[in-house]
């Protein structure tokens, strides 16, 4: 969970441009392993830009399909409803390979659409005649890398030598986005992590030790003949569940949990979670009416380029806003791809975000091909 | 119905196991007391990455229950989550209906055949699509407090179905259960078995109690653990008992603090008490929330109005059209109805075959349904045929043989599978000739003076001793003929 893999339960994955830095998170180890030669092709998944920011970070290609293209089955849910399985390869014909083979719908996953799978195999080396490009003002804000901005601009104006047309737009609703998912995702998630319980799945607290903890309160307890204290000891079961999820999980998913779990409460609701989804869809909105005038909405996948690991530890919020130009298309439901558009001066990597309609990730895959037709950047390896 | 300065105010809800062949998400079968465990999926066990899939035949079947409770189907309706933890759950959630039901505002009519009460509608709050949990058992016999889990029945596919709080006795509570479970026997989506889980019914009760201040209201106890519908009837019965000392004695209202808060009790059927119950922890926060593995679910008004066209004909209109097709009356509709399908169709068949329905509901009700229950069988495995016993009742009305031998032939025609003549004929029954009937008759009349003095006298009862006399001599005399003829020789000597 988060940005940079460092929530991770086994172990930190490291960048392979620079190992004290993050990979970027949460496929960080799916999209090291590409940069880092270790693998051709790798899938990850993306919630709120967990394939994208660590393409951006490690070099790599990586693209977070429309939600519904690619069934959920098997996939260890995190918030249900923005989960969706992708590729990352070194270049948009690698993705395009692998999203042949695992896109398309699947009868058990009530959310997989049932829609024709285009071969993008076949169609990824076509160049796109005419291609429209929006530039969402809201992309190029306060906070934006000077390198990251210029590598972003540079990369539009490769867009424009091939032909394409620029102009610029606005996502009203995108400075919403942020604290949308973060009612959102930690609502589903609280619910997805519960079966994690010790009962079924999961870690479970040594039940020796916890029962003889029961027994010296209840005897401390009993002593003092507190009856209301006794009466409201938890029993067995209660004690159980609560210290195997106390000590199962770590911090940042135990804060996910406890928002997602207070904005399902009863009061509460109304005011956080169907707020929320009223927001959500006006994010929605916004990119349907931005696609009547674009073929694809360009910008940068992160803020800046990959952070130190350890930097964000002890600020949540920095690292919630890892997610600002990503998160969108996740609440939007609509396909991203992050293609590798520049080095920075320190030698890391910088990713470029192409957005595209729901069910348009062919358009996606050949802008992105014909972006490294003209360009070397994808090509570039760790030393 | 009571002499207490009280009125009961009990609402039910009734969880129904659809009979489905699969469970509401998963393909795992339904079938009760497997092997534990053995009926398991990654879906119905919640492993990580499974994902549900609806059952649309469940679907169906609720639809088609809400349609016949009268109940109203929105176009639009959503599976909600429904948040707590407990061992028996393993997704840590259960899939459920919330605030967008797929049926809400719905009535059924029940009436007592001996009019016990008032027939009325009871109305029903609404009826909502979940799937069950599994079956926690406690094994504390080896003084362990180890509690083992089957999930052989998580995720089977529940419909529950809520009532306002409009019935007023423990007796139109049970009327209720009992149609509503012959209305899910006709409608064919529940086997309503209460032993296996199928049909588990909660109730809600309080007192309405007039005071000299006016009315007020008792704390609502909800009363769990009723395994039929007698224990039903006796748990609201005690408990209404029970909340009025409790009131005579504390005066604590509904809704007072401390004490007026719901409570939950449970019915002990071994002590024939209700037992409170420890509150559950995590109360009642459920953090409902649409499941967003599940698209909703649209139902189009003329997909309701299929369901409604193919739902057949239920048992209320039933025992309606019976007493005026027929001529038989409520009580007997009532029994007949309460068959089952194929009881009545055999009636209908018997009634119509042998042109007498009042007739044919006694031979149904008497001697059909004791040997039916006799053989442990059902109508479908019965060895006479409608039409083979309308030839009997037919041979009743011509006055061929009378009522008592024709319990003979039944027997008869019951042991051979033999038509009715060829009973009638094996038991050596033949209608006897009317000269020879008034023949021995006048024989009989002869040789017993005293018998001509009592019937001359008004002692009608006197006949009987000339009839068991002609019996004797010849079992094929009809009781009825031989004794008006003895009268109408008597009245003219
Ligand atoms: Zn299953």
């Amino acid at each position: 969970m988060g940005g940079s893999t460092e929530n991770s339960a086994f172990k930190k994955t490291h960048n392979p441009w620079a190992l004290g830095r993050t990979p970027g998170g949460s496929s960080g180890g799916a999209a090291a392993c590409v940069a880092g030669l270790m693998a051709p092709l790798s899938i990850g998944t993306d919630t709120g830009g967990s394939i994208r920011q660590p393409a951006s970070f490690c070099g790599v290609t990586g693209m977070k399909p429309t939600y519904g293209r690619v069934s959920r089955y098997g996939l260890v849910a995190f918030a249900s409803s923005l989960d969706q399985a992708g590729p990352l390869a070194k270049t948009a014909e690698d993705v395009a390979l692998l999203l042949e083979a695992v896109a398309g719908h699947d009868p058990c996953d009530s959310t997989s659409a049932n829609v024709p799978t285009p071969s993008y195999t076949a169609s990824v080396r076509q160049p796109l005649q005419g291609l429209r490009l929006g530039i969402a003002r809201e992309h190029f804000g306060d906070g934006l890398d000077g390198e990251v901005d210029a590598s972003v601009r540079e990369a539009i104006k490769v867009f424009e030598s091939q032909g394409a047309t620029v102009r610029e737009l606005s996502l009203p609703h995108s400075k919403y986005a942020i604290a949308t998912y973060y009612i959102i995702a930690p609502c589903e998630a609280s619910s997805n992590l519960a079966r994690y319980d010790g009962v079924h799945y999961g870690y479970r607290t040594d039940e020796k030790a916890m029962l003889a903890e029961l027994a010296e309160e209840r005897k401390v307890l009993e002593g003092a003949g507190d009856r209301a204290k006794l009466e409201a000891l938890d029993t067995s079961l209660v004690r159980m569940y609560r210290k195997t999820r106390s000590e199962g999980f770590g911090a940042e998913v135990k804060r996910r949990i406890m928002l997602g779990s207070y904005a399902l409460s009863a009061g509460y609701y109304d005011a956080y979670y169907v707020k929320a989804l009223k927001v959500r869809r006006l994010i929605r909105e916004d990119y349907d009416a931005a696609f009547k005038d674009v073929d694809l909405i360009i910008g940068p996948t992160t803020a800046t380029p990959a952070f130190k690991l350890g930097e964000m530890n002890e600020d949540p919020l920095a690292m919630y806003l890892q997610d600002l130009y990503t998160v969108s298309a996740n609440l939007a439901g609509i396909a991203a791809i992050s293609v590798p558009c520049g080095i920075s001066k320190s030698g890391l990597p910088i990713g470029l975000q192409l957005q595209a309609p729901p069910f348009e990730e062919e358009r996606l895959l050949r802008a992105a091909h014909m972006f490294q037709q003209a360009t070397d950047w994808h090509t570039k390896r760790p030393n | 119905m009571n002499d207490k300065p009280y009125e009961i105010i009990i609402g039910l809800e009734v969880h129904v196991q659809l009979q489905t062949q699969s469970k509401l998400f998963c393909r795992c079968s339904t079938t009760y007391g497997q092997a534990p465990n053995t009926q398991t999926c990654p879906v119905c066990i919640g492993m990580p990455g499974a994902l549900p899939v609806m059952n649309r035949r469940a679907y169906e079947l609720a639809l088609r229950t809400a349609v016949a409770l009268n109940l109203d189907i929105p176009e639009f309706t959503k599976w909600d989550r429904k948040n707590y933890f407990y061992p028996d759950l393993p997704k840590g959630y259960q899939i459920s209906q919330f605030d967008l039901p797929m049926s809400q505002n719905g009535w059924l009519e029940i009436s007592d055949a001996k009019g016990a009460f008032e027939p009325k509608r009871v109305r029903i709050t609404r009826a909502h699509l979940e799937d069950d949990a599994g079956k926690s058992m406690h094994d504390e016999a080896a003084g362990k407090s180890d509690s083992r889990i089957d999930l052989n029945r998580t995720g089977t596919p529940l419909l529950e179905i809520v009532s306002e709080p409009d019935l007023r006795s423990p007796q139109e509570a049970k009327a209720y259960l009992t149609e509503l479970r012959l209305l899910l026997t006709y409608l064919g989506v529940s086997d309503c078995n209460m032993q296996e889980g199928s049909l588990r019914v909660d109730g809600n009760i309080n007192l309405h109690i007039d005071t000299p201040d006016g009315k007020v209201a008792t704390p609502i106890a909800e009363v769990k653990n009723m395994n039929s519908f007698r224990a039903v009837e006796r748990a609201m019965a005690y408990e209404a008992e029970r909340q009025y000392e409790v009131w005579c004695e504390k005066k604590i209202k509904l809704g007072d603090k401390p004490g007026g808060h719901k409570t939950t009790r449970g019915w002990d059927d071994g002590q024939q008490v209700t037992v409170k119950q420890r509150e559950k922890e995590e109360s009642s926060d459920y953090r409902y929330f649409p499941d967003p593995d599940l698209l909703p679910v649209i139902v189009t008004a003329e997909q309701v109005e299929q369901v409604r066209a193919d739902l057949g004909e239920l048992p209320a209109a039933m025992r309606t059209r019976l007493e005026s097709t027929y001529g038989i009356d409520p009580y007997d509709s009532d029994v007949l109805v309460n068959q089952g399908r194929e009881l009545v169709a055999y009636y209908e068949e018997l009634a119509t075959a042998s042109g007498d329905g009042r007739r044919a509901s006694n031979w149904v009700q008497q001697d059909v349904l004791r040997t039916l229950n006799e053989q442990q069988a059902t109508i479908a495995d019965f060895v006479i045929s409608a039409a083979s016993l309308a030839d009997l009742l037919k041979a009743i009305q011509a006055g061929d043989v009378d009522n008592t031998r024709a319990k003979d032939v039944f027997e008869e025609m019951l042991r051979s599978g033999s038509s009715a003549s060829d009973a009638m004929a094996k038991l050596g029954i033949e209608k006897v000739d009317a000269s020879e009937a008034e023949s021995l008759c006048r024989e009989l009349l002869e040789a017993n003076p005293q018998v001509v003095e009592d019937l001359k006298a008004g002692k009608m009862k006197a006949v009987g001793s000339l009839i068991g006399q002609a019996k004797q001599r010849n079992p094929n005399v009809n009781p009825g003929e031989f004794k008006d003829m003895c009268l109408k020789i008597v009245e003219i000597m």
